[in-house]
C-alpha cells in the first residue's frame, strides 16, 4: 500500500510537470488554432537563455549571489522568450493568417528546427546545470500510518507547488484583467472578437508572450531536474498525450490529463512494466490517451466538435 | 508554342483516360524515365549514387504512401517512420529465417506487415479526427521504437535491436554494386508510383478525396468512412513499409531502431506538405528538396564561411543547417502554402499561353 502510494504521488508530481508543458500548446492552440509544435523547441531556447545567463551575470557583474543571478537570468530569459514570440507573431503567422491546420502545424515544426538551431548556436550545445537552490533531500510524510513512511522528493514537491501556482495565477490572468477577457473572446470566435474591435495581432503576441513565459517556467523547473541539453525538447512529445487527453482547448483539461498521464505512466511502469520488458512509460501515455479519445473524441473538457454539411 | 493540346481530339474512351492526356507530357515523362534507367547509371558516380540518387528514390516512395493517406484521404500521421521500420523489420524478419527467401518477395512481405500495423493504428482514425488523430498516430511511432528495441524476437535476439542483412540477390544477380542498387529502388519506386497514380484516379482514389473534403458530407452520398479509411491507411502503409525495407535493406544495410525516429516521421509529412498535398509529383519534390538541401548545405557552409576567414565547427554547421532548414521550410509555407507541387502547375499554364498570352 505504501509502495503504491509513493507510486501515486510521484505519478501526481510528474503529471503537475507534464500539465506545465501542455499549457503552453492549449493557450496557443486555444487563442490563435495553431498546433504549436515548437513548444518544446521554445522550453529549450528558454532554458538554455536561462543557464547560460545564470552562468555569465557573476561573471560580468562580479556578484556571487545564487538569488541575484537566478533573479536577472529569469528577468533576461523571459525578455528574449518575449522578443522570439513576437517575431514569431510577426515573421510567420500573420503571414499565415487562415491556412489549414497541417500547413500551420508544419510552420510551426519549421520554427521549432530553426529555434533549436539558434539556441544551440548562441547559448552553446552541451550539457548546462541550471541551479535554482531546489533542495534535494527527500522526505518522509504519513509515518504514523505506514511503516517507515512515504517517500516524498522535496524537489518534486516544489517544482509541483510551482506549476500550480502558475496555473492559478494564470487563471486569474484570463478570468479577471481585460487582457484575459479579450483572450477569451479571441478563443471563441475571431471574427466576432475582431469585429467588436479587439485587435487580433497585438492578442496573439500576449498569447504567444505568455506561451513564452510557461515555457521558460517549464524549462526552468524540467532543467534543474535534468540538466538543460537538447533531450529536453523530447519533454514536449511527452506532454503531447497530456494535451489531447485533456482536450486541445481546455485549460483545466491539460491539468487534470496531465495528472492521469502521470500516474497511469508510473503506474503502469511499476506494475505492468516487468511482465513486458520495461521501459512501456512513453507509448503507454499515448494509447492511454487514445482509449481516452475513443470515448470522448474532443478529449476531456475540449469542445464537443460538430460536423455540419 | 510548345506545350498545346489543341488538336489532340481524343476519339476513344481509353485514349481519354490515359494518365498523361497530353502528347508533350508523355514525350516529357518518356525521356525522363530513359534519363534515369540508360543516362544516369552511365554517368552517375559512386558518391552520387551512395549519398543522393538512393535514399532520394526511397524517400520518395515514403513519400509517396505518406500522400496516400494525408494528402488524399486528409487522415494526418506522424506514424509514418513507424510503418517504415514495421516494413524493415518484418523484410527482415522473413529474409532470415526463411531459408532461401528471394528478396523482392521479402520485401513485399514487410510491406504486408506494414499493411497490418497501419490498419491497426489506423483504426482510431474511425473516431478521432485531425490533429487529436495526428497526436494518436505517435502512439504508433513510439510503440514500434520500443517494440524493437525491447522484444528480442523481432530482432533475431541482437542486442539493442541493431541488424543487419547481406548477400542480397534479384533473380540470381547480386545487389551489391551503387547501380545495381539504384536500379533495383528505380524499378520498384516506378511500379508503386505507376500503380499508386491509378489507384487516386480510380474509384477508391475518388472516395478518399470525399473523405478528405468532408467526411460527413461523404458519408451521406454513400461512401463507408471506415473502407475508405481503412484502405487509405493499408494502402499507404504498404507502400511506407515497402520504402522502409528497402531504406533498411539497400540503402543502409544494417540498422537499430532509432534509424526510423519520430524525427524521421516529421520529416516524411513535411515532404508531402513542401511538395504539396495530394500530387503523386509533389512527393517527388519534396523528397528531391528534404534530401539534397541537407546535403548542399554541410557541403556549402563551411566552404562559404571558409571565404571570409573562419572556419567553422561540426557542431556549428549542424546547427546553421537546422536554422536554414526550418527558415526555409517556413519561408516555403508562407510564399507557397500549396506546395511546390502548385509552383509546378503555375508553370504549366504560364506554358500553355507562352509566348501569346491574352
Amino acid at each position: 500500500m505504501a509502495f503504491f502510494l509513493e507510486t501515486l504521488f510521484g505519478g501526481l508530481m510528474a503529471g503537475m510537470l507534464y500539465s506545465l508543458v501542455a499549457l503552453g500548446f492549449v493557450l496557443i492552440f486555444k487563442a490563435s488554432g495553431v498546433f504549436n509544435f515548437a513548444q518544446g523547441a521554445m522550453v529549450l531556447f528558454a532554458a538554455l537563455a536561462m543557464a547560460r545567463f545564470s552562468e555569465w551575470i557573476p561573471q560580468w557583474t562580479g556578484i556571487n549571489n545564487l538569488l541575484f543571478a537566478n533573479i536577472s537570468a529569469f528577468v533576461i530569459a523571459g525578455i528574449i522568450m518575449f522578443a522570439v514570440a513576437w517575431l514569431i507573431q510577426r515573421l510567420v503567422l500573420s503571414h499565415l493568417v487562415n491556412q489549414e491546420g497541417a500547413t500551420l502545424l508544419m510552420a510551426t515544426l519549421g520554427i521549432a528546427y530553426f529555434l533549436e538551431g539558434l539556441g544551440q548556436t548562441l547559448f552553446g550545445s552541451s550539457i548546462y546545470k541550471i541551479d535554482i537552490g531546489m533542495p534535494k533531500e527527500p522526505i518522509f510524510i504519513l509515518d504514523k500510518m505506514f511503516q517507515g513512511g512515504i517517500l516524498i522528493n522535496k524537489e518534486d514537491l516544489i517544482a509541483a507547488a510551482i506549476a500550480a501556482g502558475l496555473v492559478a495565477l494564470l487563471s486569474v490572468f484570463f478570468q479577471k484583467t481585460s487582457t484575459g477577457r479579450a483572450l477569451r473572446a479571441v478563443a471563441d470566435d475571431h471574427q466576432a472578437a475582431q469585429s467588436i474591435g479587439i485587435p487580433l495581432g497585438r492578442i496573439w503576441v500576449i498569447v504567444w508572450c505568455v506561451a513564452g513565459v510557461v515555457a521558460l517556467v517549464a524549462g526552468m523547473i524540467w532543467g534543474s531536474k535534468l540538466g538543460v541539453q537538447f533531450s529536453l525538447t523530447t519533454v514536449a512529445l511527452r506532454a503531447l498525450p497530456v494535451v489531447i487527453l485533456g482536450g486541445l482547448t481546455s485549460v483545466p483539461g491539460a491539468i487534470i490529463g496531465g495528472l492521469i498521464i502521470g500516474v497511469g505512466e508510473k503506474l503502469s511502469e511499476v506494475y505492468l512494466g516487468p511482465f513486458v520488458g520495461g521501459g512501456i512509460e512513453i507509448w503507454f501515455a499515448y494509447v492511454l490517451a487514445l482509449g481516452f479519445l475513443l470515448f470522448r473524441p474532443q478529449g476531456l473538457f475540449g469542445e464537443k466538435i460538430i460536423d455540419r454539411v | 508554342m510548345l506545350y498545346r493540346e489543341n488538336g489532340q481530339f481524343k476519339t476513344t474512351y481509353r485514349a481519354d483516360q490515359q494518365i498523361f492526356p497530353i502528347l508533350q507530357d508523355r514525350i516529357v515523362v518518356g525521356l525522363f524515365l530513359l534519363f534515369a534507367f540508360v543516362a544516369v547509371p552511365m554517368l552517375a558516380s559512386d558518391y552520387l549514387f551512395r549519398a543522393i540518387l538512393i535514399p532520394f528514390l526511397i524517400i520518395s516512395l515514403a513519400a509517396l504512401g505518406v500522400n496516400i493517406l494525408v494528402g488524399y484521404c486528409g487522415q494526418i500521421s506522424l506514424g509514418s517512420g513507424a510503418f517504415m521500420a514495421v516494413g524493415a523489420y518484418g523484410a527482415y524478419n522473413f529474409f532470415v529465417r526463411i531459408p532461401g527467401m528471394p528478396l523482392i518477395p521479402a520485401l513485399i512481405l514487410g510491406g504486408l506487415c506494414a499493411t497490418a500495423f497501419g490498419i491497426l493504428f489506423g483504426l482510431p482514425s474511425l473516431r478521432v479526427k485531425g490533429l487529436y488523430l495526428a497526436v494518436a498516430t505517435l502512439a504508433a511511432q513510439f510503440f514500434s521504437d520500443w517494440m524493437f528495441l525491447r522484444i528480442k524476437w523481432l530482432t533475431n535476439d541482437s542486442p539493442s535491436g541493431s541488424i543487419s542483412v547481406t548477400q542480397l540477390q534479384v533473380f540470381g544477380m547480386p545487389i551489391e554494386s551503387a547501380v545495381s542498387k539504384y536500379l533495383l529502388c528505380l524499378g520498384i519506386l516506378v511500379v508503386i508510383a505507376l500503380l499508386a497514380k491509378n489507384l487516386v484516379r480510380g474509384a477508391i482514389g475518388r472516395e478518399w478525396m470525399a473523405i478528405r473534403d468532408m467526411d460527413v458530407a461523404a458519408a451521406v452520398i454513400g461512401i463507408r468512412p471506415m473502407y475508405a479509411k481503412l484502405s487509405a491507411f493499408a494502402v499507404s502503409s504498404f507502400i511506407i513499409g515497402v520504402a522502409g525495407a528497402l531504406w533498411g535493406f539497400v540503402h543502409l544495410g544494417a540498422w537499430e531502431p532509432a534509424a526510423f525516429s519520430v524525427d524521421f516521421s516529421f520529416r516524411l509529412l513535411f515532404m508531402v506538405i513542401i511538395g504539396g498535398l495530394g500530387s503523386i509529383l509533389g512527393g517527388f519534390l519534396g523528397a528531391a528538396f528534404v534530401t539534397i538541401l541537407p546535403i548542399v548545405l554541410s557541403r556549402a557552409l563551411p566552404a562559404i564561411t571558409s571565404l571570409f576567414g573562419y572556419e567553422m565547427s561540426t557542431a556549428g554547421v549542424s546547427h546553421a543547417e537546422l536554422m536554414i532548414f526550418g527558415g526555409l521550410i517556413v519561408w516555403f509555407l508562407i510564399v507557397e502554402p500549396h506546395g511546390l507541387a502548385k509552383l509546378w502547375s503555375v508553370a504549366k499554364q504560364k506554358l500553355r499561353l507562352w509566348p501569346f498570352p491574352h
